[in-house]
């Protein structure tokens, strides 16, 4: 049994479909890469996930528990954690404050202290500026940041939309080595990205979006080999 | 009569505002939304509290102890801001904030006119809460209204800012404030949330009811409609989204309402107050202490 699958999921905004009866699955342990161009749907995929917005149909079962029926804020608390495109992390609110948020739905206070301590390994940044408010950040402390607060609600499963959008070469590199750092640790991975080189690199398997259609699915290293997915995703 | 005296007067009216400017500044900060049936809640605070604690207005009412009637008022007050925004405000989360600004009119005019018919337009005389006598320091005369509005004013604002600042639930109120969708995903129930920020915004406005009308001592059904604009005005003085903005806006409002009645006009008062506050939004159009505007249209 997979982890997550996805399967027949139409999404709609209005009148526009967006997501046009997609169907994937995510086994536990896996990074998978979602990739595809602005505007394919992937964010909306994501929000659909985690409840943010409601399918027209389909259905999303994880472990067994029916997310289309779930309350977005109930989801956290079944092991899932979304790092949203943009980061959108509380930005008045100081890097430590955004952290514990992160922990909201946990009652145990020493399992919250270690992960803490985990989140600061990982990033060391997170924990030198831990009382800084977190809107004077620099885009890849907020990328950081945001995946830091995800972290904290010890997921089994983590989404990740975009998390190298808008960073500097050099924080892209980081932000991918601490992605599979994550996964090392045993967390399963649903990776969103326009930067498909880089998540291709530390997938196993990847879906490629089409406005709305899944159009090309298989192992990573194939995706890598395979011509057309170079011309058109790997820009060569 | 000193200066001093004017002056804590001031402060202590200005507590009042600042205790209704809360609930103003928070409700605009969770849900960006004026609630204009603030002030009305108000008035409903001074009336439950008049009813309870009258032997002859509600049949078999031996009067109740005024502890106890603040108590009813504060509660009554408390489920009808839940109420409101449930019934009301919750099914126009998505809608214009025109509509939902005509709606928050709308509940304004339901509530007056189930007070005038229940308690009629005549204003009815208030008792005061107070029962001790004031004090005189050095020949200056405080009453007794003045030490305690400001004593409850202060003990309030110190409680919230606590509460905000340090309990999970204040966390949970400033995350839905920033970004619902990723308040969501911390596992904050944002319904809840809202529900809870109305809940406290008009328990305050009981209790500034009750202190309002202990200071000016009747009440009508008009009554929460002058310090529910004044207190807006002290909202958006201050900062319109900001806590520590209502309060110092609340405070500053009331001191210059009633230094400006003691020194210049009683007529020109109310005019003198709104034209501060276009001063103020003409040098700083987001308040004392407000932040950028986010203007949700
Ligand atoms: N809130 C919205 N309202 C209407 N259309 C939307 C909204 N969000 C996204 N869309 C549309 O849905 C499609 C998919 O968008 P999105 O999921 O954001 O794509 P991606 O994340 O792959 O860039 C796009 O055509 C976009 O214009
Ligand atoms: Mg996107």
């Amino acid at each position: 049994m997979p982890m997550l699958t996805i399967e027949n999921l139409e999404v709609y905004y209005g009148m526009i479909r967006a997501i046009k009866g997609i169907s994937f699955s995510v086994e536990e342990g896996e990074v998978i890469a979602l990739i595809g161009a602005n505007g394919a749907g992937k964010t909306t995929i994501l929000h659909t996930i985690t409840g943010l917005i409601s399918p027209r149909s389909g259905k999303i079962d994880f472990e067994g528990h029916d997310l289309v029926k779930t309350p977005a804020h109930k989801i956290v608390s079944l092991g899932m954690a979304h790092v949203p495109e943009g980061r959108r992390i509380f930005p008045s609110l100081t890097v430590y404050e955004n952290l514990k948020l992160g922990a909201y739905t946990r009652k145990d206070k020493a399992g919250i202290e270690e992960t803490l301590k985990q989140v600061y390994r990982h990033f060391p940044r997170l924990e030198e500026r831990k009382n800084q408010v977190a809107g004077t950040l620099s885009g890849g402390e907020q990328q950081m940041l945001a995946m830091g607060r995800a972290l904290m609600s010890n997921p089994r499963i983590i989404l990740m939309d975009e998390p190298s959008m808008g960073l500097s070469p050099l924080y892209v590199t980081e932000i991918f080595s601490i992605i599979k750092e994550i996964s090392k640790e045993g967390k399963t991975v649903l990776l969103v990205e326009q930067n498909a080189k880089k998540a291709l690199e530390i997938a196993n398997r990847a879906y490629v979006l089409e406005t709305g259609t899944i159009s090309m699915e298989g192992k990573a290293s194939e995706f890598m080999q395979n011509d057309l997915v170079r011309k058109a995703y790997l820009g060569e | 009569m000193s200066f001093l005296t004017y002056l804590l007067s001031g402060v202590s009216l200005g507590s009042i505002y600042a205790l209704i400017a809360l609930g103003y500044t928070m409700v605009y900060g969770i849900s960006r939304m004026l609630n204009f049936a603030h002030g009305d809640v108000i008035m409903i605070g001074a009336f439950t509290l008049w009813t309870a604690a009258s032997p002859s207005f509600f049949p078999g009412n031996p009067g109740l102890p005024t502890a106890v009637s603040i108590l009813i008022s504060i509660l009554v007050c408390t489920l009808l801001g839940v109420l409101i925004e449930k019934i009301a405000y919750k099914p126009l989360r998505n809608a214009s904030s025109l509509a939902v600004l005509i709606t928050a009119i709308g509940v304004s005019y339901f509530l007056q006119n189930i007070a005038l018919l229940i308690f009629g337009s005549d204003a009815k005389a208030f008792n005061s809460v107070v029962s001790f006598p004031g004090l005189e320091i050095g020949g200056m005369k405080i009453s007794a209204e003045t030490i305690v509005t400001i004593t409850v004013g202060v003990l309030i604002m110190v409680g919230l800012s606590l509460f905000i600042k340090f309990s999970k639930q204040g966390k949970a109120m400033l995350a839905v404030s920033e970004d619902k969708g990723a308040a969501q995903l911390m596992g904050i129930n944002v319904n809840s949330t809202i529900s809870l920020t109305f809940a406290i915004g008009s328990a305050l406005a009981a209790v500034a009811g009750i202190l309002y009308c202990s200071v000016f001592p009747q009440v009508s059904p008009y009554t929460g409609a002058m310090p529910g604009i004044k207190a807006f005005v002290a909202a958006v003085f201050g900062g319109i989204g900001s806590i520590p903005g209502a309060m110092v806006g609340g405070i500053l409002l009331g001191i210059i309402e009633n230094l400006s009645k003691a020194y210049i006009s009683t007529e020109m008062v109310d005019a003198i107050v709104f034209a501060v506050l276009i001063l103020v939004l003409l040098v700083k159009p987001t308040g004392i202490m407000g932040k950028k505007m986010t203007e949700k249209v």
